[in-house]
This record gives structure tokens, sequence and C-alpha cells, in this order.
């Protein structure tokens, strides 16, 4: 323990000379795997994420191609399965998630007034093990029997019948978890203990607080998602009965523990959403948070409701009615804190003096749409509704009005808010108009009418359907594939700003006024907060 | 631009009050052919139209600050922010509306799942990729049969025009007696699939090793179509459920004839079966169950399910051959046919595979040899 804390006190000392060891740092490849430097490791982050995020619309597209119209034409029925599996695992692990930690990364250090991430090895490392498992993901392909068709959520004992690539595919969730697990780790961490003077946990901008939130929730839940895919994998080659009927198991039991995990695992997504639009919206208002410690006390709720929520994913498999009912009411709670939050997003705005540069738009467009899926998540909760919309396209519709019009679009807001820090240039802004007003029509026709498929009983997950979908369904792929090109615009609009951007200016939004704004220059140096500010 | 779009969601929000006039643009729940689809339909109504009322009076607010409080029409930003009023009120206010929607979500919830007292009992038991159906009590009691999709792989492949009612339409279908309470006990054998059929408003799981159970009761006659709604492998998609609703006359005549029919077609169990003949049964078997995965030219689907063609196991000994058929073979997509097949049957198949495409074993399996392998 002592070595521990030792190389620990070094490397606080050494923060002096860290200038001159700069000039010994390793440039081109192997400056980015070796940095510690809390900017560089958000940027692989976000730039990974991205990567990911292509990857996983390439099997969005494909998927929708088939379910253009009736009939069997382009893939498999297995292999068919194997998209839907792949697409949700890795926009869900390699997308969303490490987009979000790549924001906490560049940005709480900044608003915290910290010089860097309290663990910066941990912090390399943590990044470093996404590539692998990226990579065990793709590779469950190139093995025989191809990727594993058994959904994102894995439920067993599907999952006993899949070849090696499902294997694979459990070691990718293994890694993919401690990742998330030292991240969070290094978050709680650099927010406990390194905020400047002066700044209470009661003055921290409310991202930080949210991914302070967010970040016990992953400690709390990914061990519990570890658990369950090591328990499918001693299942499937060491002869344990954790989820086999035949041993004494029960295949339910998986879900219990997988929803246990994956309720909180939404709101881990959801919640440093909410963050970043609590910085979006008060500076394009300029006009404060309307009710910050409301904001505080809402996100602390709804993380802790997260967890007593779960079997709402569960209401067919037969639990007795007093379960259905406390699961009902708790998950109709959620509705509560989630209310207070759009209510003081509105009130924000209210009597503001608004301006809807790209950021903006993309924080309205999540307003607009994520609070249309808490609705038809309003709707999922009731029982009785629940048994005759549970796995179908409504339930596929809700989902993706929350995780792509909630988090995807507050990733956006993100990027095109603290682009000019990040790179000290400004994205083209008719182009960002652009990518969002595409985006935003797109995504409608995707995912609305996806809705009336449900209400007519499509089911998920399969590769062909009756003839009475077709109509809708072909509405939906037009959009997808609207929707899926519409993104490479915005890969364009980055790529652009950062070769050929405008200069930007030092405050480029008025309203904006957290630490990184108004003590930092634009961009922001590689090394920030050596000397912590004091906040008043 | 913003306002447009607000407009346009709220229209179709509107329409989803049009209702349903035809099946292809169906936009809303069905109100279905029993009491409790009627029942989940008033239900959704009363939330959407609360939902409505909510999303005017919230985005209402949202897009008239839009409007009115623009920096480009010369708006000065406020700096108010907390007040403890407003946000008692908005923290209480919408936990009363969910108390009014948690009530006859309640009332119908215990309604709806009340099994007890049925006139009759079936059991559906899910296979990959074919639903079981056994009439445990009340009329009918003793028939069984296995019910799976008819639609021709010509249509699915499109060689061949699509029907009616393509991938919802099945060889064997559940009849039922109208204006009768069912009682459905869900299983599997394999892995969890679940029964599905809208117009019942009944979605259960039915999960291996474990008996679930719900209830319906037709109030129309006619024909209603579900599917498989728990992925459950490859042919997830390919696995529909047909009821047929009927009247108690024709009912009791169908249960007749089912009767009379299943004590035709048992076999003698000590007959002795000649290669052709046996073949001929086989081959009728192995489409039935085993063309799904080990593909009608025995080759299997390369990786995922393995070929029989010169497969060790079909040009092997002949007790493995019938033990894999027989008990399935654990931790892989191959089921125990057991208890779906009869000795004669099993008997067919095994002689089929051993006798077919580029297998030339010669072996002719009695139904007595399969017999002498069951425990």
């Amino acid at each position: 323990m002592s070595a521990v804390l030792d190389t620990h006190g070094k490397a606080h000392d050494g923060h002096g000379d860290h200038d001159d060891h700069g000039h010994h740092t390793p440039t081109g490849f192997m400056r980015w795997v070796t940095t510690t430097n809390h900017k560089d490791i958000g940027t692989m982050y976000l730039w990974f994420s991205f990567a990911m995020f292509l990857f996983g619309g390439v099997m969005a597209m494909v998927i929708r191609a088939e379910l253009f119209q009736p009939g069997m034409q382009i893939v498999t029925p297995e292999f068919f399965n194997s998209m839907t599996t792949y697409h949700g695992l890795i926009m869900v692990f390699g997308a969303i998630m490490p987009a979000f930690v790549g924001f906490a990364n560049w940005q709480i250090p900044m608003m915290i007034g910290a010089p860097d991430m309290a663990f910066p090895r941990m912090n390399n490392w943590s990044f470093w093990l996404l590539p692998p498992a990226a990579i065990l993901l793709v590779a469950s392909f190139l093995v025989p029997g191809g990727g594993a068709g058994v959904g994102w959520t894995m439920y067993a004992p599907l999952t006993t019948q899949m070849g090696p690539g499902m294997d694979l595919t459990i070691f990718a969730v293994h890694i993919l978890g401690m990742s998330s697990i030292m991240g969070s780790i290094n978050i709680i961490t650099t927010i406990l203990n390194l905020r400047a003077p002066g700044m209470t946990l009661m003055k921290m901008p409310l991202f930080v607080w949210t991914w302070l939130i967010t970040a016990y929730l992953l400690v709390a839940s990914m061990p519990v998602l570890a658990g369950a895919v090591t328990m499918t994998l001693t299942d499937r080659h060491f002869g344990t009965s954790f989820f086999n009927a035949a041993g004494g198991g029960d295949p339910v039991l998986y879900q219990h523990i997988f929803w246990f995990f994956g309720h909180p695992e939404v709101y881990i997504i959801a919640i440093p959403a909410f963050g970043v639009i609590s910085q979006v919206i008060p500076a394009f208002s300029r006009k404060p948070l309307f009710g910050y410690a409301s904001m505080v006390y809402a996100t602390s709720s709804i993380a802790i409701l997260s967890f007593m929520v779960w079997a709402h994913h569960m209401y067919v498999v037969g639990m007795p009615v007093a379960g259905q009912l406390y699961f009902m009411y708790a998950t109709m709670l959620i509705a509560v804190p989630t209310g207070v939050k759009v209510f003081n997003w509105v009130a924000t705005m209210w009597k503001g003096s608004l301006t809807f540069e790209t950021p903006m738009l993309f924080a309205l467009g999540f307003l607009f749409l994520f609070t249309l899926g808490g609705f038809t998540g309003l709707v999922l909760a009731m029982t009785v509704v629940d048994v005759q919309l549970q796995d179908t396209y409504y339930v596929v519709a809700h989902f993706h009005y929350v995780m792509v019009a909630g988090a995807l679009f507050s990733a956006y807001a993100g990027v095109y808010f603290w682009f000019p820090k990040w790179t000290g240039k400004m994205y083209d802004e008719t182009l960002g108009k652009w990518h969002f007003w595409l985006s935003i029509i797109f995504f409608n026709l995707t995912f609305f009418v996806q809705h009336f498929l449900g209400l007519a009983g499509m089911p998920r997950r399969i590769p062909d359907y009756s003839l009475q979908f077709a109509e809708f369904n072909q509405i939906s792929s037009i959009g997808a594939f609207g929707f899926g090109i519409s993104q490479l615009l915005f890969l364009y609009i980055i790529i652009k700003a950062i070769r050929s951007g405008e200069k930007a200016p030092q405050l480029p939004w008025d309203g904006a006024d957290t630490l990184e704004w108004t003590h930092l220059p634009t961009p922001a140096p590689y090394h920030t907060f050596e000397n912590p500010p004091t906040v008043k | 631009m913003m306002k447009k779009i607000g407009g346009m969601a709220g229209a179709m929000l509107l329409s989803l009050y049009a209702g349903a006039s035809s099946a292809a643009w169906q936009l809303n729940l069905t109100t279905g052919a029993t009491k409790s689809t009627q029942v989940i339909y008033d239900l959704h109504n009363l939330m959407m139209w609360i939902i409505l009322v909510i999303f005017v009076g919230v985005f209402g607010v949202m897009f008239y600050s839009v409007y009115a409080h623009r920096k480009s029409v010369g708006h000065k930003a406020d700096q108010f922010h907390e007040n403890t009023t407003v946000e008692l009120i908005w923290t209480i206010v919408p936990f009363f509306i969910l108390i009014a929607m948690a009530w006859p979500a309640t009332k119908a919830l215990i309604d709806l799942r009340d099994t007890s007292n049925p006139d009759m009992t079936v059991k559906v038991t899910g296979y990959q990729w074919k639903w079981g159906y056994d009439y445990l009590k009340g009329e009918g009691e003793g028939i069984s049969f296995v019910s799976q999709l008819s639609t021709p792989q010509a249509q699915i492949y499109g060689t061949e025009a699509k029907g009616e009612n393509y991938l919802l339409e099945t060889d064997r279908h559940l009849v039922v007696p109208v204006g009768k309470k069912i009682r459905v006990l869900t299983t599997a054998s394999d892995v969890i699939h679940a029964w599905y059929v809208p117009a019942f408003g009944v979605k259960q799981d039915a999960i291996p090793g474990f008996v679930r159970d719900t209830w319906f009761r037709a109030e129309k006659e006619g024909i209603y179509r579900g599917q498989c709604a728990e992925l459950c492998g490859k042919d997830h998609g390919f696995m529909p459920i047909v009821v047929e609703v009927v009247s108690a006359e024709k009912f009791s005549a169908w249960a007749g004839e089912q009767k009379k029919a299943m004590a035709a077609a048992a076999d003698d169990p000590d007959k002795k079966w000649e290669l052709a003949d046996l073949k001929a049964r086989g081959e009728k078997v192995y489409a039935a169950n085993c063309v799904a995965c080990h593909q009608a030219n025995g080759q299997g689907i390369k990786g995922t399910f393995p070929g029989l063609d010169g497969g060790k196991i079909t040009t092997g000994p002949v007790k493995g051959h019938i033990d894999q058929v027989l008990n399935g073979k654990a931790g892989t997509a191959m089921a125990a046919f057991g208890k779906q097949l009869s000795d004669t049957e099993i008997a067919a198949v095994v002689t089929y595979e051993r006798n077919s495409w580029g297998n030339k074993t010669g072996t002719v399996v009695q139904p007595s040899d399969v017999k002498a392998m069951r425990k």
C-alpha cells in the first residue's frame, strides 16, 4: 500500500517539471498509446465511439434493408439475428457509453478546476481495453457458426446453443465492463478529491453531477452483468446449470440478473445526456438553470429508482400479480423526477434570450423526442398494456426515442457545444443545422411508424413479416437509410472544421459560464489548471 | 421550422385516434375478440389522452418560449431561478396524475390475471420452431398435435407470389369453442418462446422446465393469428400461431373427428417394416422436424448445424443415432424428439437419414428397436 502511495506522491511532485518531461514524450502513434493526458484520452474515446457508431450503424442498415419488404432477400435468418445482437451490443457498449466517458475525460477536470483525472495511468488503461473488446466482437463473426444470434440481452438458454462466437462476445462484455468500472472509479475519485478550492459539491456544473451519479451506477451494476455472462459461460462449457431447468436452474433467473444491470444501464446512458443538456440549454437561453438543486435531487432519485424497477422488462415471464403491481407502481414513479427535469429545462428557457445554434437545436430535439420516449415508457409501464406491446416494435420505437433522440442527440449537442473549446476552431454552422434537421426528420420517419407496427402486433427481432406490416416497414427503412447517410455529414463537418475551420473566439457562446469557458484560453492548452483556480 | 415539426408530431399523435380502418395501416391496438383486449384498448386510449394533454401543455410552453423569447426579436433574458412553490407543484401534481392512471390499470390487471375456473385447459409447448398443443381438461381431452408454419419456402424466398396470410398460416389450427374460458398452460422444450395472440390480449412466455398460465375467452367465432414473441433462434420469425374459434357444436364435431383420426393413425408398434416404406415415411418426418436445420439435402448449415450426409452419427453405430434423436444433444440446438415423435416415426426418420443422400448403410430400424431404447 505504501508503495502505491509513494508513486502517487511522486506523480504529484513531478508536476512542477512536467513541462520538461513533456519534451521527451513520444510522438506519432506512441503518443496516443502511452498518453496519460485526459484530453488525449477523451479524444480517443470520442473517435473510438464514433467509429463504433458507424460500425453498428452499418448493421442497422443491413437490418432495415432486409426488412424493406416481406420475404427473405439479403441475409439468412441466423445472420439477421446476429445483426440485431451486435447492433445492440456495439451501440450500447461501444458507441454511446464510451462517447460519454470521452466527454467526462475532456470536461470534468476542466469544469472542476483539476489538472487531470485522479488516476491518469488507469485512465490510459481503461481506454486501451476498448479496442481489444471491439476486436473480439468483430472476430465473433469470423469463427465457425458466426456471430451469436441471441439479441443484446443474451437470454439463456438460447445462449447455450451458440457457437464460439458467443464466448468471444462474453469476453468482450467482460473487458468492456472492466473498462467501465475503471473509468468510473477514476471519475468518482477525480470529482470527490480534485475540485478547486471553493468548488463545493453544490456548485459543480450539472454535467459533473450527472457523471458522479452515473459512475456510482456503473460501479454498482457492471459487476452484476459480469456475473450473468460468467454464469452463461460456465453453463456453456463447465457443466453448471444456473439457467438450465433440467439441472435445477432457472432460465428466468438470468433475466432477473440481466435486468438488474440492464435497467440502471438505461440511466447510465441517459443521465450524462441530461448533464450535457443541462449545460447547453442555459447557455443558449442566457439564463441560469431554473432549479439547480432540484435537478441534482431529481437525478439522484432517478438513479436510486432505477435499481428497483428491473422486472418491468419481464411482465410476461409469469410473475405473481403482487410483483407485477409493485413493478408497475415503481416504474410509474420514475415519471415524477423525470418530469421535474423536463419542467426545469422548459422553465430555464422561459423568458430567456434564446438563440438556436446547432448545439441548442440538438438540445431541443433531445427535449422534444426524449419526452415522447418517456411518454411511451409510461404506456409500457402499465402491465396489461405491456402484455400487448412487450417484445413488439412498440418497444423498439420506445427505446430508440430514448437512446438515439436521447443519448445520441445530446452527444451531438455536446460535441458542437465544446468543439471550439477543444480545437480552437469553429464548425460550419449552416452544415451543422443541416445535420440537425436531416437527423430529426429521418429519425422520426424511421421510428415513429414503428409505434404503429408494435400496436398492430409485429414482434421484434424477426427477419421477415406478414404482408399487413409491409407499408410501415418500407417507410421505416427509407427513414433509416436517410438517417444513416445524414450521420456521414457529421463526420464531414468535423473533419472540415479541424482542417480548415475558422478560428474560434475566446467565448463563442454568450451564455456559457463554467470554468473551462471563463478561466481557460480557447483552445484549451494541453495542460490546464496546474494551479487550481479559486471559485467564489 | 421547429413549430412545423411540432405540429406534424401532434397531427400524427391525433391520428392514433382515427382508429384502424384497414389492417395494412393499423394505427392502434386491436379491439380484438375478447373482453380483455377491449379493456386494454380502453386503458391505452385513456393513457394517450392524458399524455396528449400533458404534451400540449409542456410543449405549448416550450414552443411559445421558442417563439416569443428569442434574442433575434430582442428579448432580454430574465435572471430568475428557483421557486419552491412552483417546484413543489410540478412534483406533486404529476404524482396525482399517476395515481389516476394506476387506479384503472390495477383493476384491469387483477381481472385479467384471474385464471381460475376455466372451462377447458390446453397446454402449449414451444419447440424450435413450432407449437405443440395438448388438450388437457374439458371437452377434447387427450387431443394432441404439433402445429407449424405452412407457408412454402418458395413464397419466403420470392420465387412464388406471397399468399394473403403469408407467414401467419399453419398446417394445424388450435381449435377452441366460442364463449368458453380457455386456460392456456405454457412451457417449452428447448429455449424460451412466447405465445402471443394480439386478438385475445394474450402473451405468455413459454419457459423450458416451467409451466406458466394465462387465459382467454373468445367472444366471436373466427380465425385469429399470432406469432412467437421471444427470440428463440434461427426461425423465430417463422413459428406462427393460428387459433380457430368455432361454435360449441362444431367444436364437439371437430373433437370427435380428431379422436377418431388419432386412433386410426396410431401405428402398430410391433409391425415389421420394409426399407422402402419406412424410408418414405421417414422423408415426411424429416421434412416436418429436421429440415429447418439439417436442410433438405442433408448438408446442414456450415458451422451452425452439422450435415447428415456422410455424418459421423448418421453413418456410425445405429444405437448412437437413435439415442441422438430420442434424447437430443445437450448444449446444442439438437432437441430431444422422444416426446414429440412416436417409436415408428423415430424408426422411420433414422432409417431415412441412414439411407439417403450419400448415406448407404442399408440399416432398417424397427419401431421395437426404438422402444427398447426408451428409458
